[in-house]
């Protein structure tokens, strides 16, 4: 494996982080809530979009199409229901309700389904490949990164063209003053939260259909998010996308080394970054 | 410091002391700060009049004396030190198998009040502990088989090196504030992990065990077995439960003469709001720091005692999230955050928990999971804040309360201040 071809696999790769970490990244910079049960919705998100696929026969985009209001309206209840009720200056309850969502998700899935691996088939999409110049590029990898390429537009979209838009940057602002003007701020919240559960969405479509997946591998997706969100800097979606292809391609690099450094090698890129530039590579928000 | 006397204020007093009664209604016209040890807290703690235990008749001859002493915690004392004696004698009339459930739950205990003086008091959010529960086990693994050292000895060289890892992994924590601190740790603790899994002398990802009779042959056992006429893996339980206990009781211990000390004011202060504490001249970051290392030295050595006891270790048990962070948060929620007695009440009621689901597999995580988010939600002190707030009781406590003088005065801080 040429060394080319192990940079664009990373980048590739770097595209689905930067979909797991959107969805934090977004809920983080509304309302400063870390939620550590992230990776287990986006696992959530991929039992759903599994058994829409196997119980009703849906190609797997169709059933994404169709668990992304399911999960707008999970996100929507979780929010409102829950997490608004943790929000504070202590940052215990929300750090300890997000983990206890995560081990009860966890184990709500093994229950449901087995520890066993699944995978969500995805046809002819799985093995086809793309040969631009001198590198062989799969479509599931290009179709992830060109998805996170749009979820970033989308959201950069939504957060400095649309009313709501300016109500999440108002809200993330100055809480108390949005309230003032008019604006409910549990509900942005929940607005925001449900956005994110449809980002998680895409990422949970990806994260199936190009590798096995089953209910323990949570923590690791919200590890990597994490790691991107920080690399990239806070508040940066564009920041976010550098650390999702930073990770990715510290991974591949790491991996074509030897087998079993590809994820240590990820880590080590996020600890080598947090040690040169603590605030990320493109820090916005001040926190 | 339990008692302590303050000349300072004893002068003061004796203007008081002729006007007996009198001077009832009125609270203290200004007390100075104290000097020394309390000179943060207690003065800027604020008054309240309790004097519904009477006027003290002969006052002049009684001095001021800040104290934390209650009559409950002095008979709880009483009461803890049967319990740990009657502890200590256990092992000479429980079947093996409740020793081992002993062991399990003293070792967590442990790990629960180390984890509680870190984000309870200290603010710091570990998800993270696991690293030095890990590094603790991997440490004790590495003396005795790679150094042939005998385990009791390699349980403390294992604290030590844990120790040592908080150094450069506190470097890295400590640039990420409040959540962030928390994901932190755990890329830490993951970091740590895939390093080990990399140490093929100790079986790399697959782990390895500890060469058969390293245990028989561990001090004390052969001595333990002799004494009570027991095989030498019993022995060998028996005092690997006698370390948990002992090393339970010298945290519990720890945690509350830290808290009692000018250290614990300061960390106190920090918690409940750090400008405040900073602008009196409180170093947050160094009290937190040495609360970070302490932590790590119990959990490294409280992970290489489980680990001796378990005689075989792979890095995925060692570091494992569920076991050594998720069980020990739940524990201390569902307690108490912020109190020595919570992780006490919590891991008296993990143990009950278990013993209900224990057949029910992935339910019985479900079921922590899910009575912590509501304890955190509708009862954040934890069930030790609703047995505290209906009957007042403290058993460690650590507010100072000024008493003596003419007419015995209370100090109460904030709560768990």
């Amino acid at each position: 494996m040429s060394l080319l071809d192990t940079i664009v696999q990373g980048v590739l790769l770097g595209g689905l982080y930067a979909l797991f970490a959107a969805g934090l990244s977004l809920v983080f910079g509304i309302m400063r809530l870390v939620n550590l049960a992230h990776g287990d919705l986006i696992v959530l998100a991929a039992f759903l979009i599994l058994v829409l696929v196997t119980a009703l026969g849906l190609n797997p985009f169709v059933a994404a199409l169709v668990a992304m209001p399911l999960m707008f309206a999970a996100g929507w209840l979780l929010q409102s229901q829950l997490f608004n009720r943790t929000l504070g200056p202590d940052i215990l309850p929300p750090l300890l309700v997000t983990f206890g969502l995560s081990i009860v998700i966890q184990n709500a899935l093994l229950e449901g389904f087995s520890a066993d691996s699944r995978r969500i088939s995805a046809g002819a999409l799985e093995t086809a490949s793309l040969k631009l110049g001198t590198v062989n590029v799969g479509v599931m990898p290009l179709l992830t990164f060109l998805s996170a390429v749009l979820v970033i537009v989308g959201l950069n979209q939504l957060f400095y063209r649309t009313a709501l838009g300016r109500a999440f940057r108002a809200t993330s602002d100055d809480t108390v003053t949005a309230g003032l003007m008019g604006i409910r701020p549990h509900r942005i919240f929940a607005a925001a939260t449900g956005i994110a559960m449809v980002v998680v969405t895409i990422a949970a479509l990806y994260l199936g259909t190009r590798a096995n997946f089953d209910p323990t591998i949570g923590p690791a997706r919200l590890i990597y998010a994490f790691e991107a969100v920080i690399i990239g800097g806070l508040g940066s979606l564009w920041g976010t996308l550098a650390g999702g292809v930073i990770i990715g391609v510290a991974q591949t690099v790491g991996a074509a080394i030897n087998p079993e450094w590809q994820i240590l090698a990820g880590h080590v890129a996020f600890l080598v970054v947090l040690l040169i530039r603590p605030r990320g590579l493109f820090p916005r928000a001040v926190d | 410091m339990g008692v302590r006397r303050i000349q300072s204020l004893k002068e003061k007093s004796e203007p008081f002391g002729t006007s007996g009664g009198f001077a009832r209604s009125r609270p203290p016209p200004h007390t100075p700060p104290l000097k020394g040890e309390g000179g943060i807290g207690v003065g800027a703690l604020p008054w309240y009049d309790t004097s519904k235990r009477g006027v003290v008749m002969d006052a002049s001859h009684r001095p001021w004396k800040v104290e934390t002493r209650t009559k409950a915690s002095s008979a709880f004392a009483v009461a803890a030190a049967i319990v740990v004696v009657v502890a200590i004698l256990a092992p000479l009339f429980i079947s093996r198998g409740l020793l081992q459930d002993l062991f399990f739950i003293l070792t967590m205990l442990t790990l629960a009040q180390s984890w509680n003086l870190l984000a309870g008091y200290a603010g710091l959010v570990s998800v993270g502990q696991q690293a030095f529960v890990g590094f603790g086990a991997y440490a004790m693994f590495a003396c005795v088989i790679l150094l042939g050292l005998d385990p009791l000895s390699s349980i403390l060289l294992a604290g030590f090196a844990a120790a040592l890892l908080a150094i450069p992994t506190g470097f890295f924590a400590f640039r990420l504030q409040g959540a962030y601190f928390a994901i932190g740790t755990w890329v830490v603790a993951e970091v740590v992990r895939l390093l080990l899994a990399q140490w093929k002398a100790l079986g790399g990802g697959t782990g390895t065990s500890l060469p058969s009779g390293t245990t028989r042959d561990m001090i004390g056992v052969g001595l333990v077995g002799d004494l009570f006429g027991m095989r030498a893996a019993h022995a060998s339980d028996v005092v690997c439960y006698w370390l948990a206990l002992l090393l339970a009781v010298a945290t519990i211990g720890f945690v509350y003469r830290l808290l009692r000390s000018r250290q614990g004011l300061a960390l106190a202060a920090v918690r409940d709001n750090q400008e405040a504490a900073r602008s009196v001249g409180v170093d947050a970051r160094r009290v937190k720091t040495y609360v970070y290392l302490a932590a790590a030295f119990i959990t490294g050595l409280a992970g290489a005692l489980i680990y001796v006891q378990k005689a075989r270790i792979s890095p995925d048990a060692a570091f494992s999230v569920i076991d050594w962070t998720a069980y020990v948060i739940f524990i201390v929620v569902i307690g108490g955050i912020g109190t020595i007695e919570g992780p006490i009440v919590g891991v008296i009621v993990f143990l009950l928990l278990q013993n209900m689901l224990a057949d029910y597999g992935s339910w019985y995580l479900l079921v922590l999971g899910l009575i912590g988010i509501a304890i955190m939600l509708f009862a954040p002190r934890g069930l030790w804040g609703l047995i505290a707030d209906r009957t007042g009781l403290q058993f460690f406590p650590i507010r100072r309360r000024l008493s003596g003088g003419p007419i015995s005065f209370t100090t109460k801080g904030a709560p768990h201040g």
